[in-house]
This record gives structure tokens, C-alpha cells and sequence, in this order.
């Protein structure tokens, strides 16, 4: 290991903006791996119905349902995520990043459970 | 109270750090450590200070984690179980201990045009700018760099991207972009809206949340960005 590895030198990520950032770029990293599912499924779908069928019950197993909350709550993330910083980007400083990106969070955590009790 | 066990990095990119102990007295700055281990425990501690008021920028040094003014940062504040570890600021090669060459900072400045390029001569008469003018305030508002380090230590951006300007050439080119006395708006956005300008910034406030002065770099960049948009839109950028 280098000796640089002893040097702390990035506490400055522990922060929300910084987790924001991170949260952006790992969720759009899932809903990449995701979609070529969601195709397949759709190309299924057209395909046959038994497939189709046999498909869905496995869908509508518990793990997989919670696996469907988190992709939603990944697009809403993302979704939320890339509003704000396209906001900040052509209209210029607005302040409160921090909590807006909090709010964002959380309103694509209400997603995801809304998404559960009602699946 | 109890001597402070301080480590501190000796050498330079390959070396390690140093345990030294340090008497704590009342109001004690980081920098008042390093320079008691300086002048009392090992004369080749090599470290930059002048003012010891935070006038000067020189001082930054990586403090428990992060980057800071050590003149102007008290030990109570940033102590963890009594100890503290110090090393040179981060993104910049380490000369000796705890001084790096900043040459790529200040060269960033260079690349981002941060120099004024004045419009009149000592002939003409002063400029009359209105302190409640919006540009001006703009220009206020981000006018007070001292040239530290801080936020460029402080930034993924800079450490990921070698070719990134980084948050305080670019805040010192948004202040210029805002100066009505300045005649070099047009050259300037072309450099900042380059490869590596603000397009490249991912907004996440380090630097503003480290720089001692308090200063905003995220908004001036915001600024740049939306600002280089807009003249994209309107044909005037390549
Ligand atoms: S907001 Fe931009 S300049 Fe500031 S730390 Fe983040 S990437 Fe760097
Ligand atoms: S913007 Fe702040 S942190 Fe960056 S160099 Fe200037 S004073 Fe230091
Ligand atoms: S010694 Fe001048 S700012 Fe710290």
C-alpha cells in the first residue's frame, strides 16, 4: 500500500451534496443494468403469453416486488437528482442545494413505498 | 490539559507520517503546533505561514481529514480524541513535508484568464459603478479569494480531471465576467466553457463548504455555466 493511503485527505465527502452526487451516478448505473430487463420482458410480452405468464408470477414473488420499489425509487432519484442540477445549471445560483437535495431524496423514498403498498 | 499527540507528514509524495506529543494551551491554532514542533522538537519541519491572520493564503494544510487555514483554525475545533493528523494540502505534488508546489493552481488562474484586462487608461476618468448594481454584487460576492488551496483540495472534480480550471480560477473569472470595467468578457468564456471549465463541475459545494473566506465557488460556476449556455444558444460560442 502507498504511503498516501495514510493520508486522510477526503473527509470533505462526508456531505449531503456530496452523497447526492454519488446517489445520482449509482442509481443511473441501475436503471442502465435495468433496462435491458424491462425490454426483455416487453419482448416477452409480445412474443408469447405463456412466457409472459410464467414471467409475471414470478414477478409478483416478495424479493422481487421490494427489487421493482427499488428501481422506482432509483428513477425518482435519479429523475429529482438531474432536475436539480439542470435547474442550477441554465438558470443560474439558486441557495438551499442541500435541502433541496434532501427533499428529493425523500420524495423518491415516498415513491418506492408507495409503489410496495400499492403493488 | 494533555499534550496533543500530532502526526504530521514528513517527506515527500512516498513518505509517512511523524508522532510528535505537543503541550495544548488555551486558543491554540493548528498552526501554533506546527510551528512549536518546528522551533522546539525538529528544525527541518519544513511548512508555509506569513501572516498568521488569514490574509495571506499560505498556510492551508490537510487537518483531520480536510483542508484548512491553520492559522486561523483553533485546535478545540478540529481535535478528535486528542489527536491530530497534518499533512499538505491534496491535488498538489509535495515538495517537502507539509509545503506542495502550487505552480498548476496558480497556472489554472493563467488558463482561466483570471488576469482584469482594463478598458481605460490612468487618463480617463474612474469608472462610476453603483455598489447596489446587481454585476457589482455578483462580483462582491466572490471578490475576497485569498488564493488558499482549499476548495481545489477540497474538489473530486480536480482530483478525477487533470485538465478541470477548479473552483477558484473559475470563481476569480466569474468576478472578471462581472466587472464592467473589464474588456475581455468574450475571451474569457471561451476559456472557461473549454474541456475542463465549469461544464465540467458536479456541484457538490466542497468548495464552498471549506473555503475559510466563505466564498460561494459552486454559485460563480453556476453562473458561468448558465452564462456560456446562453451565449452558446446565441451563436457566439464555438
Ligand atoms: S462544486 Fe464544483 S468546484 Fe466545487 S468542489 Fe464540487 S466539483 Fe469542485
Ligand atoms: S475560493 Fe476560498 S478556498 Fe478557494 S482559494 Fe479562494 S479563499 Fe481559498
Ligand atoms: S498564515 Fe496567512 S492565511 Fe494563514
Amino acid at each position: 500500500m502507498s504511503a498516501l493511503a495514510d493520508r486522510r485527505e477526503t473527509g470533505y465527502r462526508r456531505d449531503a451534496l456530496w452523497i447526492a452526487a454519488l446517489v445520482h451516478r449509482l442509481s443511473g448505473v441501475a436503471l442502465a443494468l435495468f433496462l435491458p430487463l424491462h425490454f426483455l420482458v416487453l419482448g416477452l410480452a409480445i412474443r408469447s403469453d405463456a412466457s409472459l405468464d410464467s414471467f409475471l408470477g414470478w414477478a409478483r414473488q416478495p424479493l422481487v416486488k421490494c427489487a421493482e420499489a427499488g428501481v422506482v425509487f432509483c428513477l425518482a432519484v435519479h429523475l429529482a437528482g438531474g432536475l436539480r442540477v439542470l435547474m442550477l445549471e441554465t438558470r443560474g445560483w439558486r441557495p438551499g442545494q442541500r435541502n433541496l437535495a434532501i427533499a428529493g431524496v425523500l420524495v423518491a423514498a415516498l415513491a418506492g413505498a408507495a409503489y410496495l403498498i400499492g403493488a | 490539559m494533555k499534550n496533543l499527540i500530532v502526526s504530521i507528514w514528513r517527506g515527500r509524495e512516498d513518505g509517512r507520517f511523524v508522532t510528535y506529543e505537543a503541550p495544548r494551551n488555551e486558543s491554540q491554532t493548528v498552526l501554533d503546533i506546527v510551528t512549536y514542533i518546528q522551533r522546539e522538537v525538529d528544525p527541518t519541519l519544513s511548512y508555509r505561514f506569513a501572516c498568521r491572520v488569514g490574509v495571506c493564503g499560505s498556510c492551508a494544510m490537510t487537518v483531520n481529514g480536510r483542508p484548512r487555514w491553520t492559522c486561523r483554525t483553533h485546535v478545540s475545533k478540529v481535535v478528535e480524541d486528542n489527536r491530530l493528523q497534518i499533512g499538505p494540502l491534496a491535488n498538489l505534488p509535495v515538495i517537502k513535508d507539509l509545503a506542495t508546489d502550487m505552480t498548476r493552481f496558480f497556472e489554472r488562474w493563467q488558463d482561466a484568464k483570471g488576469a482584469f484586462a482594463p478598458t481605460a487608461t490612468r487618463a480617463d476618468p474612474i469608472a462610476a459603478i453603483k455598489p447596489e448594481d446587481a454585476r457589482r454584487q455578483a462580483v462582491d460576492a466572490g471578490i475576497e479569494c485569498i488564493n488558499c488551496g482549499v476548495c481545489w483540495s477540497a474538489c473530486d472534480t480536480v482530483r478525477w480531471n487533470a485538465d478541470y480550471l477548479g473552483p477558484a480560477a473559475l470563481n476569480r473569472a466569474w468576478t472578471l465576467q462581472n466587472d464592467a470595467r473589464d474588456g475581455a468578457a468574450k475571451e474569457r468564456l471561451s476559456a472557461v466553457a473549454q474541456k475542463g471549465g465549469c461544464q465540467a463541475c458536479h456541484s457538490h459545494q466542497s468548495c464552498e463548504r471549506h473555503c475559510p473566506q466563505g466564498l460561494n465557488p459552486t454559485a460563480s460556476i453556476a453562473g458561468l455555466k448558465k452564462m456560456s449556455l446562453s451565449a452558446y444558444l446565441r451563436g457566439e460560442l464555438k
